[in-house]
Protein backbone atom coordinates (compact mmCIF):
# COMPACT_ATOMS: atom_id res chain seq x y z
CA UNK A 1 0.00 0.00 0.00
CA UNK A 2 1.52 3.35 -0.73
CA UNK A 3 -1.55 5.66 -0.01
CA UNK A 4 -2.28 6.97 3.28
CA UNK A 5 -4.84 9.33 5.08
CA UNK A 6 -2.49 10.56 7.07
CA UNK A 7 1.44 10.40 8.65
CA UNK A 8 0.07 8.40 11.65
CA UNK A 9 -1.15 5.46 9.46
CA UNK A 10 1.69 5.80 7.39
CA UNK A 11 3.91 4.28 10.59
CA UNK A 12 5.28 0.69 10.15
CA UNK A 13 4.78 -1.62 7.08
CA UNK A 14 8.92 -0.61 6.86
CA UNK A 15 10.55 -2.91 3.70
CA UNK A 16 12.55 -5.99 4.44
CA UNK A 17 15.78 -5.62 2.33
CA UNK A 18 18.12 -8.68 2.05
CA UNK A 19 21.96 -8.35 2.01
CA UNK A 20 23.27 -10.59 -0.56
CA UNK A 21 26.52 -9.07 -0.72
CA UNK A 22 27.42 -9.19 3.30
CA UNK A 23 25.25 -12.20 3.64
CA UNK A 24 28.54 -14.80 4.44
CA UNK A 25 28.94 -17.34 2.02
CA UNK A 26 28.42 -21.50 2.29
CA UNK A 27 30.20 -24.38 1.02
CA UNK A 28 28.77 -25.55 -2.12
CA UNK A 29 25.36 -27.88 -1.53
CA UNK A 30 25.16 -25.90 2.01
CA UNK A 31 22.22 -24.36 3.09
CA UNK A 32 22.06 -21.37 2.67
CA UNK A 33 22.61 -18.64 5.28
CA UNK A 34 21.26 -14.97 4.06
CA UNK A 35 20.42 -11.96 6.19
CA UNK A 36 17.62 -9.38 6.00
CA UNK A 37 17.43 -5.38 6.78
CA UNK A 38 14.18 -4.36 8.31
CA UNK A 39 14.38 -0.31 7.72
CA UNK A 40 13.04 1.07 10.45
CA UNK A 41 14.42 4.73 9.15
CA UNK A 42 11.78 4.67 6.49
CA UNK A 43 9.34 5.20 9.19
CA UNK A 44 7.53 8.90 9.52
CA UNK A 45 10.20 10.43 11.24
CA UNK A 46 13.08 8.15 10.39
CA UNK A 47 13.20 5.91 13.48
CA UNK A 48 12.01 2.59 14.99
CA UNK A 49 10.85 4.86 17.97
CA UNK A 50 7.77 5.60 15.89
CA UNK A 51 5.92 2.73 16.40
CA UNK A 52 6.11 2.72 20.38
CA UNK A 53 4.73 6.15 20.53
CA UNK A 54 2.55 6.16 18.76
CA UNK A 55 0.66 2.92 20.01
CA UNK A 56 2.26 4.55 23.72
CA UNK A 57 0.05 7.65 23.06
CA UNK A 58 -2.77 5.56 21.48
CA UNK A 59 -2.99 3.47 24.88
CA UNK A 60 -3.22 6.41 27.10
CA UNK A 61 -5.95 7.81 25.05
CA UNK A 62 -7.97 4.97 25.42
CA UNK A 63 -7.07 4.78 29.64
CA UNK A 64 -8.04 8.30 29.77
CA UNK A 65 -5.02 9.68 30.66
CA UNK A 66 -4.54 11.73 28.06
CA UNK A 67 -7.00 14.40 26.28
CA UNK A 68 -6.53 17.09 23.95
CA UNK A 69 -4.53 19.59 25.01
CA UNK A 70 -2.58 17.62 27.62
CA UNK A 71 1.14 18.06 27.93
CA UNK A 72 3.30 15.15 27.70
CA UNK A 73 6.50 15.09 30.16
CA UNK A 74 9.67 12.86 28.56
CA UNK A 75 12.90 13.11 30.00
CA UNK A 76 14.98 12.20 26.17
CA UNK A 77 17.31 13.61 23.86
CA UNK A 78 16.62 10.86 21.30
CA UNK A 79 14.55 9.25 18.66
CA UNK A 80 12.12 8.87 21.17
CA UNK A 81 11.51 12.30 21.79
CA UNK A 82 11.43 13.25 17.87
CA UNK A 83 8.84 10.53 17.78
CA UNK A 84 6.50 11.96 20.66
CA UNK A 85 6.72 15.14 19.54
CA UNK A 86 5.49 14.22 15.96
CA UNK A 87 2.70 12.20 17.44
CA UNK A 88 1.97 14.71 19.83
CA UNK A 89 1.67 17.52 17.30
CA UNK A 90 -0.85 15.32 15.12
CA UNK A 91 -2.63 14.38 17.75
CA UNK A 92 -2.95 18.15 19.83
CA UNK A 93 -0.66 17.51 22.76
CA UNK A 94 2.15 19.40 23.74
CA UNK A 95 5.64 17.66 24.69
CA UNK A 96 8.08 18.39 27.13
CA UNK A 97 11.30 16.91 26.79
CA UNK A 98 13.69 17.40 29.72
CA UNK A 99 17.89 17.00 28.81
CA UNK A 100 20.85 17.63 29.61
CA UNK A 101 22.09 20.92 27.80
CA UNK A 102 25.08 19.46 25.72
CA UNK A 103 22.94 17.12 23.82
CA UNK A 104 23.95 17.88 20.38
CA UNK A 105 22.90 21.15 18.50
CA UNK A 106 20.55 18.60 15.74
CA UNK A 107 18.63 16.80 18.70
CA UNK A 108 17.17 20.00 19.71
CA UNK A 109 17.04 21.61 16.15
CA UNK A 110 15.11 18.61 15.01
CA UNK A 111 12.96 18.34 18.42
CA UNK A 112 11.92 21.99 18.07
CA UNK A 113 11.23 21.96 14.16
CA UNK A 114 8.60 19.11 15.48
CA UNK A 115 7.19 21.67 17.87
CA UNK A 116 8.38 19.99 21.28
CA UNK A 117 8.97 22.50 23.72
CA UNK A 118 12.64 22.05 25.93
CA UNK A 119 13.85 21.88 29.59
CA UNK A 120 17.73 21.82 29.90
CA UNK A 121 18.68 20.86 32.62
CA UNK A 122 22.70 21.98 34.05
CA UNK A 123 25.61 20.25 32.07
CA UNK A 124 28.02 20.48 35.08
CA UNK A 125 25.59 18.49 37.08
CA UNK A 126 25.99 15.47 34.73
CA UNK A 127 22.81 12.46 34.45
CA UNK A 128 22.17 12.93 37.94
CA UNK A 129 21.77 17.07 37.42
CA UNK A 130 19.36 15.74 34.91
CA UNK A 131 17.50 13.46 36.42
CA UNK A 132 16.98 15.49 39.47
CA UNK A 133 15.95 18.47 37.21
CA UNK A 134 13.18 15.86 35.79
CA UNK A 135 12.11 14.51 39.14
CA UNK A 136 11.26 18.64 40.37
CA UNK A 137 9.79 19.53 37.05
CA UNK A 138 7.28 16.07 37.19
CA UNK A 139 6.63 17.49 40.81
CA UNK A 140 5.72 21.27 39.64
CA UNK A 141 3.19 19.28 37.54
CA UNK A 142 1.93 16.18 38.52
CA UNK A 143 -0.81 17.04 35.83
CA UNK A 144 1.66 16.15 33.14
CA UNK A 145 1.70 12.86 31.94
CA UNK A 146 4.45 10.87 31.21
CA UNK A 147 4.46 8.15 29.35
CA UNK A 148 7.86 5.68 30.48
CA UNK A 149 8.76 3.64 27.71
CA UNK A 150 10.79 1.63 29.98
CA UNK A 151 7.87 0.06 31.96
CA UNK A 152 4.74 0.99 29.10
CA UNK A 153 3.40 -2.19 27.89
CA UNK A 154 2.07 -0.36 24.77
CA UNK A 155 5.83 -0.20 23.63
CA UNK A 156 6.43 -3.83 23.63
CA UNK A 157 2.31 -3.74 21.83
CA UNK A 158 3.58 -2.07 19.36
CA UNK A 159 6.30 -4.70 17.91
CA UNK A 160 3.76 -7.69 18.73
CA UNK A 161 0.96 -6.74 16.85
CA UNK A 162 3.05 -4.37 13.89
CA UNK A 163 7.09 -4.91 13.20
CA UNK A 164 6.40 -8.92 14.51
CA UNK A 165 4.09 -9.80 11.94
CA UNK A 166 5.19 -8.15 8.74
CA UNK A 167 8.11 -9.80 9.97
CA UNK A 168 6.77 -13.61 9.39
CA UNK A 169 4.47 -12.13 6.34
CA UNK A 170 7.79 -11.42 4.67
CA UNK A 171 10.38 -14.11 5.82
CA UNK A 172 8.06 -17.08 7.03
CA UNK A 173 11.46 -18.67 6.68
CA UNK A 174 12.88 -16.83 9.28
CA UNK A 175 14.85 -18.55 12.28
CA UNK A 176 16.76 -15.78 13.54
CA UNK A 177 15.24 -12.16 14.67
CA UNK A 178 18.43 -9.91 16.08
CA UNK A 179 17.72 -6.36 17.45
CA UNK A 180 19.04 -3.59 19.58
CA UNK A 181 18.88 -3.70 23.70
CA UNK A 182 17.12 -0.20 25.21
CA UNK A 183 13.82 -0.45 26.79
CA UNK A 184 14.19 -3.86 25.70
CA UNK A 185 10.12 -3.39 23.93
CA UNK A 186 11.46 -4.42 19.92
CA UNK A 187 13.08 -7.43 21.49
CA UNK A 188 10.08 -8.16 24.02
CA UNK A 189 7.65 -7.34 21.65
CA UNK A 190 8.84 -8.71 18.07
CA UNK A 191 10.52 -12.04 19.97
CA UNK A 192 7.02 -13.11 21.88
CA UNK A 193 5.29 -12.79 18.92
CA UNK A 194 7.56 -14.81 16.71
CA UNK A 195 8.36 -17.08 19.68
CA UNK A 196 4.18 -18.31 19.57
CA UNK A 197 4.53 -18.52 15.66
CA UNK A 198 7.91 -19.90 14.57
CA UNK A 199 8.83 -22.97 16.08
CA UNK A 200 13.23 -22.57 17.17
CA UNK A 201 13.22 -18.86 16.57
CA UNK A 202 16.33 -17.23 17.93
CA UNK A 203 15.83 -14.04 19.82
CA UNK A 204 19.25 -11.84 19.72
CA UNK A 205 19.97 -9.04 21.82
CA UNK A 206 22.54 -6.48 21.02
CA UNK A 207 23.27 -3.86 23.66
CA UNK A 208 26.19 -1.26 23.08
CA UNK A 209 28.70 -1.74 25.31
CA UNK A 210 30.26 2.03 26.16
CA UNK A 211 33.17 3.90 26.75
CA UNK A 212 34.26 3.79 30.23
CA UNK A 213 33.24 7.06 30.36
CA UNK A 214 29.78 6.12 30.77
CA UNK A 215 29.99 3.45 33.40
CA UNK A 216 32.48 5.17 35.53
CA UNK A 217 29.80 6.12 38.20
CA UNK A 218 27.57 3.66 37.59
CA UNK A 219 27.08 2.04 40.99
CA UNK A 220 26.26 -1.60 40.83
CA UNK A 221 23.91 -1.24 43.68
CA UNK A 222 21.86 1.01 41.92
CA UNK A 223 21.88 -0.70 38.69
CA UNK A 224 18.53 -0.26 36.39
CA UNK A 225 16.78 -3.10 34.33
CA UNK A 226 13.79 -1.32 32.45
CA UNK A 227 10.41 -3.18 33.52
CA UNK A 228 9.79 -4.60 30.26
CA UNK A 229 12.71 -7.10 30.26
CA UNK A 230 12.02 -10.36 30.90
CA UNK A 231 15.02 -12.51 30.01
CA UNK A 232 12.99 -15.14 28.94
CA UNK A 233 11.89 -14.41 25.86
CA UNK A 234 15.62 -13.94 24.71
CA UNK A 235 17.57 -16.69 23.01
CA UNK A 236 21.28 -14.77 23.60
CA UNK A 237 22.79 -11.70 24.61
CA UNK A 238 25.71 -9.65 22.75
CA UNK A 239 27.24 -6.42 24.26
CA UNK A 240 28.91 -4.67 21.52
CA UNK A 241 31.69 -2.51 21.73
CA UNK A 242 32.33 0.92 19.86
CA UNK A 243 34.58 0.06 17.95
CA UNK A 244 32.90 -3.01 16.28
CA UNK A 245 29.47 -1.29 16.26
CA UNK A 246 31.62 1.56 14.10
CA UNK A 247 33.40 -0.57 11.56
CA UNK A 248 29.43 -2.72 11.17
CA UNK A 249 28.10 1.07 10.66
CA UNK A 250 30.44 1.74 7.70
CA UNK A 251 30.39 -1.82 6.11
CA UNK A 252 26.98 -1.32 6.15
CA UNK A 253 27.03 1.74 3.65
CA UNK A 254 29.93 0.69 2.19
CA UNK A 255 28.71 -2.77 1.10
CA UNK A 256 24.95 -2.53 0.30
CA UNK A 257 24.70 1.39 0.65
CA UNK A 258 22.28 1.54 4.00
CA UNK A 259 23.22 4.52 5.63
CA UNK A 260 22.57 3.73 9.13
CA UNK A 261 23.30 4.99 12.64
CA UNK A 262 25.78 3.34 15.11
CA UNK A 263 23.20 1.26 17.16
CA UNK A 264 22.46 -0.88 13.43
CA UNK A 265 26.20 -1.56 13.35
CA UNK A 266 26.19 -2.97 16.83
CA UNK A 267 23.09 -4.95 15.62
CA UNK A 268 24.25 -6.10 12.62
CA UNK A 269 27.56 -7.34 14.90
CA UNK A 270 25.19 -10.12 16.40
CA UNK A 271 23.66 -10.65 13.59
CA UNK A 272 26.89 -11.83 11.17
CA UNK A 273 27.80 -14.03 14.76
CA UNK A 274 25.22 -15.99 14.51
CA UNK A 275 25.02 -15.96 10.48
CA UNK A 276 28.72 -17.12 10.45
CA UNK A 277 27.43 -20.02 13.30
CA UNK A 278 25.47 -21.41 11.40
CA UNK A 279 27.55 -21.42 8.17
CA UNK A 280 30.09 -23.28 10.85
CA UNK A 281 27.28 -25.95 11.60
CA UNK A 282 25.96 -26.32 8.06
CA UNK A 283 22.41 -24.93 9.55
CA UNK A 284 19.73 -22.94 7.18
CA UNK A 285 19.49 -19.42 8.58
CA UNK A 286 17.36 -16.52 7.73
CA UNK A 287 18.59 -13.71 9.98
CA UNK A 288 16.54 -10.70 10.36
CA UNK A 289 18.16 -7.55 11.78
CA UNK A 290 16.38 -4.13 12.60
CA UNK A 291 17.73 -0.82 11.10
CA UNK A 292 16.93 1.55 13.69
CA UNK A 293 17.46 4.72 12.14
CA UNK A 294 19.72 6.60 9.53
CA UNK A 295 23.03 7.96 10.10
CA UNK A 296 21.98 11.74 9.11
CA UNK A 297 21.74 12.56 13.23
CA UNK A 298 25.08 11.20 13.60
CA UNK A 299 27.58 13.14 11.02
CA UNK A 300 28.97 15.44 13.58
CA UNK A 301 30.21 12.78 15.43
CA UNK A 302 32.47 12.38 12.55
CA UNK A 303 32.66 9.07 13.53
CA UNK A 304 32.04 7.92 9.63
CA UNK A 305 35.35 8.89 8.22
CA UNK A 306 38.91 8.82 9.60
CA UNK A 307 40.27 6.04 11.10
CA UNK A 308 38.44 3.13 13.20
CA UNK A 309 40.52 4.69 16.36
CA UNK A 310 39.50 7.88 15.69
CA UNK A 311 35.81 6.85 15.75
CA UNK A 312 36.42 4.88 18.44
CA UNK A 313 37.89 8.01 20.07
CA UNK A 314 34.75 10.61 18.77
CA UNK A 315 31.97 8.12 19.91
CA UNK A 316 33.84 7.42 23.85
CA UNK A 317 31.86 8.90 26.56
CA UNK A 318 29.09 9.25 24.26
CA UNK A 319 26.12 7.04 24.42
CA UNK A 320 25.65 6.08 20.54
CA UNK A 321 22.98 4.02 20.53
CA UNK B 1 47.02 -19.27 29.28
CA UNK B 2 44.69 -18.09 31.37
CA UNK B 3 41.12 -15.99 31.02
CA UNK B 4 41.57 -12.37 31.33
CA UNK B 5 39.05 -9.96 33.23
CA UNK B 6 37.73 -7.02 32.50
CA UNK B 7 36.98 -5.08 35.13
CA UNK B 8 34.42 -1.79 35.22
CA UNK B 9 36.10 1.36 37.22
CA UNK B 10 34.20 0.98 39.86
CA UNK B 11 35.36 -2.23 41.28
CA UNK B 12 38.96 -1.76 40.65
CA UNK B 13 39.10 -0.92 43.93
CA UNK B 14 39.29 -5.18 44.95
CA UNK B 15 42.13 -5.05 42.15
CA UNK B 16 44.23 -2.09 43.39
CA UNK B 17 43.28 0.08 40.47
CA UNK B 18 44.12 -3.00 37.41
CA UNK B 19 41.70 -2.88 34.77
CA UNK B 20 42.65 -6.01 33.54
CA UNK B 21 43.19 -9.05 36.06
CA UNK B 22 43.93 -13.07 35.21
CA UNK B 23 42.27 -15.93 36.57
CA UNK B 24 41.64 -19.43 35.85
CA UNK B 25 38.24 -21.98 36.49
CA UNK B 26 36.98 -24.41 34.14
CA UNK B 27 33.40 -22.14 35.22
CA UNK B 28 32.32 -18.88 35.63
CA UNK B 29 31.89 -19.75 39.67
CA UNK B 30 35.53 -21.47 39.28
CA UNK B 31 37.09 -18.12 37.65
CA UNK B 32 35.20 -16.05 40.69
CA UNK B 33 36.66 -17.96 43.53
CA UNK B 34 39.89 -18.28 42.05
CA UNK B 35 39.74 -14.00 41.29
CA UNK B 36 38.48 -13.41 45.25
CA UNK B 37 41.56 -15.66 46.28
CA UNK B 38 43.51 -12.59 45.07
CA UNK B 39 41.14 -9.91 45.23
CA UNK B 40 39.45 -10.45 48.53
CA UNK B 41 35.61 -8.93 48.94
CA UNK B 42 35.15 -8.76 44.75
CA UNK B 43 32.96 -12.10 44.34
CA UNK B 44 30.59 -11.24 47.35
CA UNK B 45 29.93 -7.50 44.82
CA UNK B 46 28.52 -9.96 42.19
CA UNK B 47 27.31 -12.88 43.51
CA UNK B 48 24.46 -12.54 45.87
CA UNK B 49 23.95 -14.83 49.26
CA UNK B 50 21.78 -16.75 47.57
CA UNK B 51 24.45 -17.47 44.90
CA UNK B 52 23.40 -15.78 42.34
CA UNK B 53 24.65 -13.62 39.73
CA UNK B 54 23.52 -10.14 41.22
CA UNK B 55 20.40 -8.96 39.26
CA UNK B 56 22.17 -5.23 38.23
CA UNK B 57 25.55 -7.24 37.52
CA UNK B 58 26.19 -8.24 33.80
CA UNK B 59 28.92 -11.00 33.25
CA UNK B 60 30.23 -11.64 29.20
CA UNK B 61 32.44 -14.37 27.67
CA UNK B 62 33.86 -13.28 24.66
CA UNK B 63 30.77 -10.47 24.64
CA UNK B 64 28.21 -12.96 24.96
CA UNK B 65 25.88 -12.69 28.44
CA UNK B 66 26.60 -15.56 30.65
CA UNK B 67 23.08 -15.22 31.87
CA UNK B 68 22.37 -17.53 28.61
CA UNK B 69 25.21 -19.71 28.52
CA UNK B 70 24.44 -21.16 32.29
CA UNK B 71 24.85 -18.13 34.63
CA UNK B 72 27.66 -18.95 37.24
CA UNK B 73 27.69 -22.44 35.61
CA UNK B 74 28.97 -20.96 32.33
CA UNK B 75 31.38 -23.21 30.71
CA UNK B 76 35.10 -21.02 29.92
CA UNK B 77 38.73 -22.03 28.20
CA UNK B 78 42.17 -20.62 28.07
CA UNK B 79 42.12 -17.59 26.32
CA UNK B 80 38.14 -16.78 26.92
CA UNK B 81 37.81 -12.60 27.72
CA UNK B 82 35.46 -12.12 30.42
CA UNK B 83 33.81 -8.61 30.82
CA UNK B 84 32.07 -7.45 34.54
CA UNK B 85 30.02 -4.32 33.52
CA UNK B 86 27.38 -2.55 35.77
CA UNK B 87 23.67 -2.75 34.14
CA UNK B 88 22.93 0.02 32.14
CA UNK B 89 20.27 0.27 29.19
CA UNK B 90 20.67 2.28 26.39
CA UNK B 91 20.02 6.08 26.29
CA UNK B 92 21.13 6.57 29.90
CA UNK B 93 19.59 9.52 30.67
CA UNK B 94 16.23 8.92 29.41
CA UNK B 95 16.03 5.83 31.52
CA UNK B 96 17.59 6.87 34.98
CA UNK B 97 15.24 10.24 34.73
CA UNK B 98 12.28 8.09 33.71
CA UNK B 99 12.77 5.75 36.02
CA UNK B 100 13.28 8.18 39.05
CA UNK B 101 10.27 10.64 38.20
CA UNK B 102 8.15 6.94 37.77
CA UNK B 103 8.85 6.32 41.36
CA UNK B 104 8.43 9.93 42.52
CA UNK B 105 4.54 11.03 41.08
CA UNK B 106 1.51 10.08 38.97
CA UNK B 107 4.12 8.25 35.89
CA UNK B 108 4.35 5.80 38.09
CA UNK B 109 2.18 4.15 36.08
CA UNK B 110 2.40 2.17 32.75
CA UNK B 111 3.60 -1.22 34.81
CA UNK B 112 0.20 -1.36 36.38
CA UNK B 113 -2.83 0.37 33.76
CA UNK B 114 -5.32 0.59 36.25
CA UNK B 115 -3.35 2.15 39.39
CA UNK B 116 -2.22 4.81 36.17
CA UNK B 117 -5.89 5.54 35.07
CA UNK B 118 -6.52 5.95 38.89
CA UNK B 119 -3.71 8.08 39.47
CA UNK B 120 -3.59 10.37 36.39
CA UNK B 121 -7.70 10.88 37.47
CA UNK B 122 -6.71 11.98 40.53
CA UNK B 123 -4.11 14.01 40.00
CA UNK B 124 -6.26 16.04 37.27
CA UNK B 125 -8.59 16.87 39.76
CA UNK B 126 -5.57 18.27 41.82
CA UNK B 127 -4.75 20.28 39.34
CA UNK B 128 -8.29 21.80 38.12
CA UNK B 129 -9.08 23.00 41.87
CA UNK B 130 -5.49 23.76 42.80
CA UNK B 131 -6.12 26.94 39.67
Amino acid sequence: MARYDSLLDACGGTPLVGLPRLSPTVPDGAPPVRLWAKLEDRNPTGSIKDRAALFMVRAAEEAGRLRTGDTILEPTSGNTGISLAMVAKLRGYRLVCVMPENVSTERVQLLRMYGAEIIFSPAAGGSNQAVATAKQIAAEHPDWVMLYQYGNEANARAHYETTGPELLHDLPTITHFVAGLGTTGTLMGTGRYLREKVDGIQVVAAEPRYGEVVYGLRNIDEGYVPELYDASVLSRRFSVGTRDAVLRTRQLVDVEGIFAGFSTGAILHAALAVAHEAVRDGRRADVAFVVCDGGWKYLSTGAYGGTLADAEEALDGQLWA
Amino acid sequence: MAIEVRIPTILRSYTGGAKVVEGTGDTLSDLLADLDSRHGGLRGRLVTETGTLHRFVNVYVNDEDVRFLGALDAKLSDGDSVTILPAVAGGAFGFAAAAAISQHSAAVAAISQHAVAAVARDDRRGAVAAR
